[in-house]
């Protein structure tokens, strides 16, 4: 049995510009180690919602991602004010997105449930006043 | 259709070619919601988007999109330039709006890939 691969990224919670760097470069990761097409893009569509969620809303943190060869686990920690009330933020079009985040093409409320429908596995802890978690994974085979 | 025909149909200027740009592609998709094209965009190989920031590429990126037109001739910075570079997706900028840079590559074969309008 292989060990894990472990990487570990910190996300900016300043800078739009940069928010995806860590999927960009875990998806060019996954593509060398040779995952199907489909497993790669499911990985690398909800750890991308999730990292501008956490450019948005979470003040930046950080991604820890773990692949073994069963599946790939990401876990998204920030520090930010975290989310009130989780069934309704995962309600398709509820968002909190300041209207700046809309002009850049985001915030129209689809990330979280974005999140769960490309994961296998979705869980959210989220306290208020401390921070949010998000753990997914995707199986590879 | 290929993508370098997409460049002459659309009068576009080419900003990087990427990995693509002697290649084939049967679908895309317009938009300037990001959020969509994460959301509900399929298989489409090329986006029309009339926003312009790194996203547009990243967004691409993810969905394993070959080839960005930005539509109303706008411009992206350097910095969009080399992301869609390093990333191998090729970048152009036509002249045209939305409505009509969408309108004339379907009139010339490109299909929505949605089952509704394929």
């Amino acid at each position: 049995m292989p060990e894990p691969i472990k990487m570990e990224y910190d996300v900016p919670g300043d800078d739009f510009t940069r928010a995806g760097a860590a999927s960009g470069d875990v998806k060019s990761v996954l593509k060398k180690l040779g995952l199907s097409s489909e497993a790669v893009r499911k990985v690398a569509i909800s750890m991308y919602e999730g990292e501008i969620n956490m450019v948005i809303h979470g003040g930046g943190g950080k991604i820890y991602v773990e692949i073994t060869p069963e599946a790939v686990r990401m876990s998204l920690v920030d520090h930010g004010p975290g989310i009130k009330d989780i069934s309704l933020a995962m309600q398709e079009g509820w968002s909190t997105a300041p209207e700046s985040v809309r002009n850049l093409g985001f915030g129209a409320g689809m990330g979280l449930p974005n999140m769960k429908k490309y994961s296998d596995h979705m869980e959210i802890h989220s306290v208020v006043g401390e921070g949010t978690t998000v753990d997914m994974t995707v199986q590879v085979i | 259709m290929l993508i370098k025909e997409i460049e002459k149909i659309l009068k576009a200027n080419v900003l990087c070619k990427g990995d693509w740009y002697e290649g084939e592609v049967h679908t895309a998709c317009g938009s300037d919601l990001m959020s969509d094209v994460l959301a509900f965009v399929k298989d489409q190989s090329v986006l029309l988007t009339g926003l312009v920031n790194s996203q547009v590429v990243r967004t691409a990126d993810m969905m394993d999109m070959r080839c960005i037109v930005f539509v109303r001739g706008k411009q992206p910075d350097q910095s969009i330039i080399d992301l869609a570079n390093e990333r191998g997706i090729a970048l152009m900028t036509t002249p045209y709006r939305m409505f009509t840079a969408c309108g004339l590559l379907y009139e010339n074969g490109l299909k929505g890939g949605c089952e509704s309008d394929a």
